[in-house]
């Protein structure tokens, strides 16, 4: 084994502060609740014997609170994970998880489903937002037909889908929204966790898992991709195959997380370049610090979203790219110079 | 051990790119593939190489159809350097050469252990790139890149080495030195070269393309006279023996024929 000390330590250190965030994050918040309440809910809840807090404390917690940190890491991190990838295989840095029409295809469907009043609840609203992005990624794949091999075709495949269902979502509010469910839809588009049920948590951790796993097979697939097609090919992998099934991963991947959250823009895109000039682009170290800080950082903007303009809660989508520039920009200097 | 193409063609949009080429490639020696632009030297390296299907003829590893055999299976046996894509690789030159490996790791999934670390470090050595291995590739020169390219395809162990025009953009001390390290690797080596002089002095067997076809294969003294290279390249040569024993190209000009067919 190569011992890597910057690799393993960048890993522990994600971790522990994925743990201290998830921790904070849960305190965090208008009720007032202190982190021994969190830690005698969640006791109580797992059935040790302790004392349960009074029910509207106990539910603003374990109903509202838990799931919604839960969810606000599960994305951030698949999200992170899915930009990774795409930027690898499509070799462009500006992919990011809905390079293939996932979060137009969502809007479509979401805002099909509230406008059209195709059905009721936030389930439905998932429903018709993931139907909606299997939709676009179909369209997607039928443009690009056998030429996985040309980037740029992917790449203008993927603008050129989600231009034409951003059109059919304008065309739908349009012709036939009231203004109560326009301001329901413009808050859906820029994504949000207020939603957050142990259900969709529950789906969300269960796909972002199972992404994972089909994702960490294909890291020295990916890292050979580096170099181009066809060195990936001379290095005995199937570009096709490879490239077929991970885009199927991370475009169902990220319908599920669309659908639970709505499209949070700038973390898939930022995460993976910033992690990137830590990591170095070996995607074995890669992906799972993807997984780390994206869960980190979606979590903070998440926290800061719901409490920094209380009793108001604005969307997470949009402070994720308040946030995000600056770290980014700063990423971004401290690594040219030291280059430099 | 051999590489042979028997009556392969290739046609991109309707035009032959490669029109029927034969060819046995000598085992352990140093073969140039050699052609004006467009003569289908690449496409014909990369039909070799198995990364292109033949749309008619085969290509035969130690007498199997590449096409039929595991991908994975030609990688442990055939390394292609190809012309320079990316410099946006965020990665080590050791990281780089350790790619190399990744045909021989039992699963795709498998992490580079002692024996992976142990052949990448042997093949930075035989490039003279030992002291590379920490760097990181965007700071590479050309001719650095050059010679950690080849480190990967040696850490591959192959039995046959491909190249398209390794020596662009390099210097000449670069082109010589990289051309000598070819020359003293234990491999069967195919390179796609432009410069005459160059494929005379270092390579011992020659083929020719023009037009997608072969015109002319053997020694160099036999494959480069002034004849074939009016005919080819639309050029006069004078063609003496150089100090090294090899035929030497001196172009005296345009052909002053008409270029024949």
């Amino acid at each position: 084994m190569r011992r890597r000390p910057g690799a393993a330590l960048l890993i522990v250190l994600g971790l522990l502060l994925l743990l201290l965030s998830i921790a904070a994050a849960s305190v965090v918040g208008a009720a007032g609740l202190s982190p021994a309440d969190v830690v005698r809910t969640v006791a109580a809840h797992a059935g040790l014997p302790v004392e349960p807090l009074a029910p509207l404390d106990d539910g603003i917690i374990w109903e509202l609170r838990l799931p919604r940190v839960l969810l606000a890491v599960l994305v951030g991190a698949g999200l992170s994970v899915c930009g990774a990838v795409l930027q690898a295989l499509a070799r462009n840095p500006l992919a990011d998880p809905y390079l293939l029409g996932i979060s137009s295809g969502a809007s479509t469907g979401a805002v099909a489903v509230l406008v059209l009043g195709l059905g009721a609840g936030a389930a439905a609203l998932s429903a018709g937002a993931f139907a909606g992005s299997a939709l676009a990624f179909c369209c997607v794949l039928a443009v690009i037909g056998r030429g996985f091999g040309n980037t740029v075709r992917v790449v203008l495949a993927g603008v050129m889908v989600s231009q034409l269902f951003s059109a059919l979502t304008s065309l739908t509010v349009i012709w036939a929204a009231d203004a109560q469910s326009t301001r329901g839809v413009t808050f859906w588009l820029l994504g949000s966790l207020a939603s957050a049920s142990w259900a969709s948590a529950g789906l969300c951790a269960a796909v972002a898992a199972a992404g994972m796993l089909a994702c960490l097979p294909a890291c020295s697939a990916l890292d050979a991709f580096a170099f181009g097609r066809e060195a990936a090919a001379s290095l005995g992998i199937a570009p096709a195959r490879t490239e077929l099934l991970l885009f199927t991963v991370t475009a169902l991947t990220t319908a599920v997380l669309v659908a639970a959250s709505g499209a949070i823009g700038f973390v898939g895109l930022i995460v993976p370049h910033a992690v990137r000039a830590l990591t170095g682009g070996r995607h074995r170290v890669l992906l799972p610090a993807c997984a780390l800080y994206g869960g980190v950082f979606l979590l903070a903007a998440d926290a800061v979203a719901r409490t920094a303009f209380a009793p108001r809660e604005i969307p997470v989508g949009m402070l994720t790219a308040l946030i995000g520039v600056p770290a980014f920009a700063l990423v971004l200097r401290r690594t040219k110079e030291a280059r430099a | 051990m051999s590489l042979r193409a028997h009556d392969v063609t290739w046609t991109a949009q309707g035009r032959p790119v490669i029109d029927g080429v034969t060819v046995e490639i000598p085992p352990g020696g140093h073969t140039a593939l050699l052609g004006p632009n467009g003569s289908g030297k690449s496409t014909f390296l990369r039909l070799l190489a198995g990364l292109l299907r033949p749309e008619g003829g085969t290509v035969l590893l130690s007498g199997h159809d590449l096409h039929r055999l595991p991908r994975r299976a030609v990688a442990r046996r055939m390394a292609v350097v190809a012309q320079e894509v990316s410099s946006e690789v965020e990665m080590t030159v050791l990281d780089v050469v350790l790619l190399g490996r990744i045909p021989h790791h039992r699963r795709l999934a498998a992490v580079a252990g002692e024996e992976d670390l142990t052949y990448a470090r042997r093949a930075l050595g035989r490039c003279g790139a030992a002291e590379l291995e920490q760097r990181r590739w965007p700071t590479l020169s050309g001719g650095e890149r050059q010679r950690v390219n080849i480190a990967r395809a040696l850490a591959q162990e192959p039995t046959e080495l491909l190249l398209d025009e390794p020596t662009n953009h390099l210097d000449i001390a670069h082109q010589l030195a990289l051309l000598d390290l070819l020359a003293a690797i234990p491999v069967t080596v195919v390179t796609a070269l432009h410069d005459l002089n160059l494929a005379a002095r270092y390579c011992d067997h020659l083929l020719l393309l023009h037009r997608g076809r072969l015109v002319a294969a053997g020694p160099p003294e036999q494959v480069l006279t002034g004849e074939t290279v009016e005919r080819v390249y639309g050029v006069r040569a004078e063609i003496t023996t150089s100090p090294t024993g090899r035929p030497g190209l001196h172009f005296l000009g345009p052909s002053l024929r008409a270029p024949s067919l």
